[in-house]
């Protein structure tokens, strides 16, 4: 029990630390790097209340595809941080007064916050125990059965991205020369293959 | 033997199936293919209208409660539908005029009338949010879709930004209700609010707040005030079509959608919610008369013009009553079909084969071409609610439903505010019939907006005639949503 709240506070620590840094570093890349620990410890957080599942797809989402994309726009864009950062602490005073605000009503919902005694006996779904059935099981038998409407619907939402992507971006560029394999080892008739006697050239 | 589900979900299958027909045949087709694409895509939409309004009834809920199909939908879905097929049918031949032909942007168009088709069905906020995203996402790509222009481009990132952190406060106020209830489901949410009041409990904190960023997710979506600022410049940087189509289809979903939640789940709390929607649709109100009356481009005045009439809609829901959602439906069709004209009479604003968007071009319409004049004249008195025209009686079910619900004040402020609104969209009038004309605008304009502009034109004028259908099914989809 104690290591396991020692684990807590070790992880929790970091992720908070980690995050202060994605905003406070000087250089952007630092800033990825620490985004992709606070996912790192955020994972660990999640694996500690027995949610593994959440735990890889976290790394495998987040650590290999969004923070290495994160990475590439940063190094590729062209984009000097410090310049844009200028002025940015006039904002400040306005910042934390609306932070403060945030705070204050956070605790206030937080603080009075009740479950609807019916809450337990409403949930759709009841949990199956833990020690019986992994979370990938649990999940896989209700993702594609009871939930597979929101399934497709994720579908197509990505769908519409893909294409949208492909909409803005996809230019069809003029005298671009592409390699046509099966033209180049076909053009029998304009190629001569000459037995050039030695010594003498063409 | 067919699932029961997939029949309730039928009108909803059918068209993401063709969407995605029509995507492939785009595709081996190339850009040549997009009148062939958009003329395929409005006969889906047409043959969508005809599916729900006499195909097979598959009432009820389907997908494990996901997904709900009622009269009200249904009706919502038709008026989504025409929305959809007119802004399309109108768009042709501006893209063709501007060299911008691109075959995605109908297929967009659909997977957004997709979105919004789902949204008008949500029974469970995680299937509202995904319906909300898919429509909100292809509204993104085709307000940036002409990409070499700045303005377009700019239009779609500042939709696009504003409309993530309006998704984010959406799914925020969902967590928090999710977290008091223990489901998404809105029936089940609905029992679990009825037992609390019941038990003689009133709605814990984190539930109202919950609410609150439920709301102001949704209002971002209809462009309410406090929430309005995207809107003008969206709607002046988005190619005109687009913003036609902006200025119907998704307007109806949203608001479909919330009366849905309000009236639904969150009845039991209509004390609290009143409140918001009162300010709400209050400063909507006041802001669409006050700022359109210095706008001197067309669309940003429409653009202001749609806040306002978003304000009078929410007024019916204000309401929270049947008679409320019975002035609220009522108010949104007559709110398509005047905006459907409207944004016909602006496409055809183009004067040697370049689009104007200037008020002040609109002058001495009436000696140019009489027709337009005529049909653009009918649209801005029906817009400022002048009676007998359709958009009197829009307001007037409205405001008698909150004079019902004791709202007085709503109704005074929403009255004063229609006749500062009459100003502005005199001031058109006047333009047209009493001014010396300027340069005519090109001829002819089309055989689909003929017909468009006619037909719109002839239901605002003739709306009083025959005011039965729309007033009947207006009442049975209200009664289908408080049954239900």
């Amino acid at each position: 029990m104690i290591i396991q709240a020692l684990a807590f506070y070790l992880f929790a620590a970091i992720t908070v630390a980690s995050g202060v840094m994605v905003i406070s570093a000087r250089n952007p890349v630092h800033s990825v790097l620490f985004l992709i620990l606070a996912f790192f410890n955020a994972a660990g957080l999640f694996v500690l209340m027995g949610a593994e599942f959440l735990a890889m797809i976290l790394i495998v989402v987040y650590v290999g595809a969004v923070a290495v994309l994160f990475l590439f726009v940063v190094m590729m864009l062209d984009i000097n941080f410090t310049e844009l950062r200028q002025g940015f602490l006039q904002y400040l005073p306005i910042g934390a007064l609306v932070g403060i605000i945030l705070l204050v009503e956070l605790i206030a919902v937080v603080g009075a916050w009740v479950v609807a005694p019916e809450a337990g006996l409403a949930t759709s779904l009841p949990i199956p125990p833990p020690d019986q059935v992994t979370n990938t099981q649990a999940l896989g038998e209700v993702l594609y059965t009871k939930y597979i409407y929101l399934f497709q619907t994720a579908g197509l939402v990505l769908l519409v991205a893909m294409i949208g992507a492909i909409v803005l971006t996809l230019r069809q560029r003029e005298g671009v020369r592409r390699q046509n394999i099966g033209e180049q080892v076909s053009r029998e008739a304009t190629v001569e293959v000459k037995n050039v006697p030695s010594g003498s050239g063409i | 033997m067919i699932p029961l589900d997939l029949i309730t979900a039928l009108p909803e299958l059918l068209l993401a199936c063709l969407a995605m027909a029509l995507l492939m045949f785009g595709v081996f087709r190339g850009d040549g293919a997009t009148p062939m694409v958009l003329l395929l895509s409005v006969v889906t939409l047409v043959v969508l209208i005809g599916l729900i309004a006499l195909g097979p009834r598959g009432e009820g809920v389907a997908f494990d409660g996901l997904f709900i199909s009622d009269f009200y939908g249904d009706f919502m879905k038709v008026l989504v539908l025409v929305g959809s097929a007119t802004a399309m049918a109108m768009s042709l031949r501006y893209f063709e005029a501007e060299g911008v032909v691109r075959f995605e942007y109908p297929i967009l168009m659909l997977f957004a009338t997709l979105g919004m088709m789902m949204m008008i069905s949500a029974n469970d906020l995680i299937a509202l949010y995904l319906g909300l995203e898919l429509q909100s996402l292809s509204l993104y790509v085709i307000a940036a879709i002409r990409r070499d222009s700045l303005r377009s481009t700019e239009a779609g990132l500042k939709y696009f930004v504003l409309g993530a952190l309006s998704s984010g406060m959406l799914l925020y106020g969902a967590s928090l209700i999710y977290g008091f209830a223990g489901t998404t489901n809105f029936e089940t949410l609905a029992d679990v609010f009825a037992e609390l009041t019941a038990a003689g409990h009133g709605p814990s904190l984190g539930v109202i707040v919950g609410l609150v960023f439920l709301l102001s997710g949704l209002a971002f979506k209809i462009s309410a005030v406090p929430f309005h600022m995207w809107t003008p410049d969206v709607y002046e940087g988005a190619p005109t079509p687009i913003a036609a189509f902006f200025a119907t289809a998704p307007k109806i979903a949203a608001i479909a959608l919330l009366a849905r939640i309000m009236m639904g789940p969150f009845i039991e709390f209509v004390a609290q919610w009143q409140q918001i929607v009162v300010v709400i649709s209050i400063a909507s109100m006041v802001l669409g008369a006050f700022a359109a009356i210095y706008q001197t481009n067309i669309k940003r005045l429409m653009a202001y013009s749609s806040i306002g009439h978003v304000g009078f809609a929410l007024v019916g829901l204000a309401a929270g009553t049947e008679e409320g959602l019975r002035g609220l439906i009522v108010y949104m069709s007559i709110y398509v079909i005047m905006n459907l004209g409207t944004w016909g009479c602006i496409l055809c604003m183009r004067q040697k084969g370049v689009m104007v968007e200037g008020i002040e071009d609109l002058k001495g319409l009436s000696k140019n071409h009489p027709m337009m004049a005529l049909a653009l004249g009918i649209f801005m008195f029906s817009m400022a609610g002048i009676p007998p025209l359709a958009g009197f009686f829009g307001k007037l079910y409205v405001f008698l439903a909150a004079i019902e619900a004791g709202l007085y004040a709503l109704a005074v402020i929403g009255v004063l505010s229609s006749v500062v609104g009459a100003f502005y969209y005199l001031r058109i009038v006047k333009l047209m019939y009493f001014d010396e004309p300027v340069e005519a605008f090109d001829t002819p304009i089309g055989r689909e907006m003929t017909v468009v502009l006619t037909g719109t034109s002839l239901l605002v004028l003739l709306f009083f005639v025959v005011p039965g259908p729309v007033i009947r099914g207006a009442a049975a989809a209200a009664a289908a949503l408080f049954a239900g």
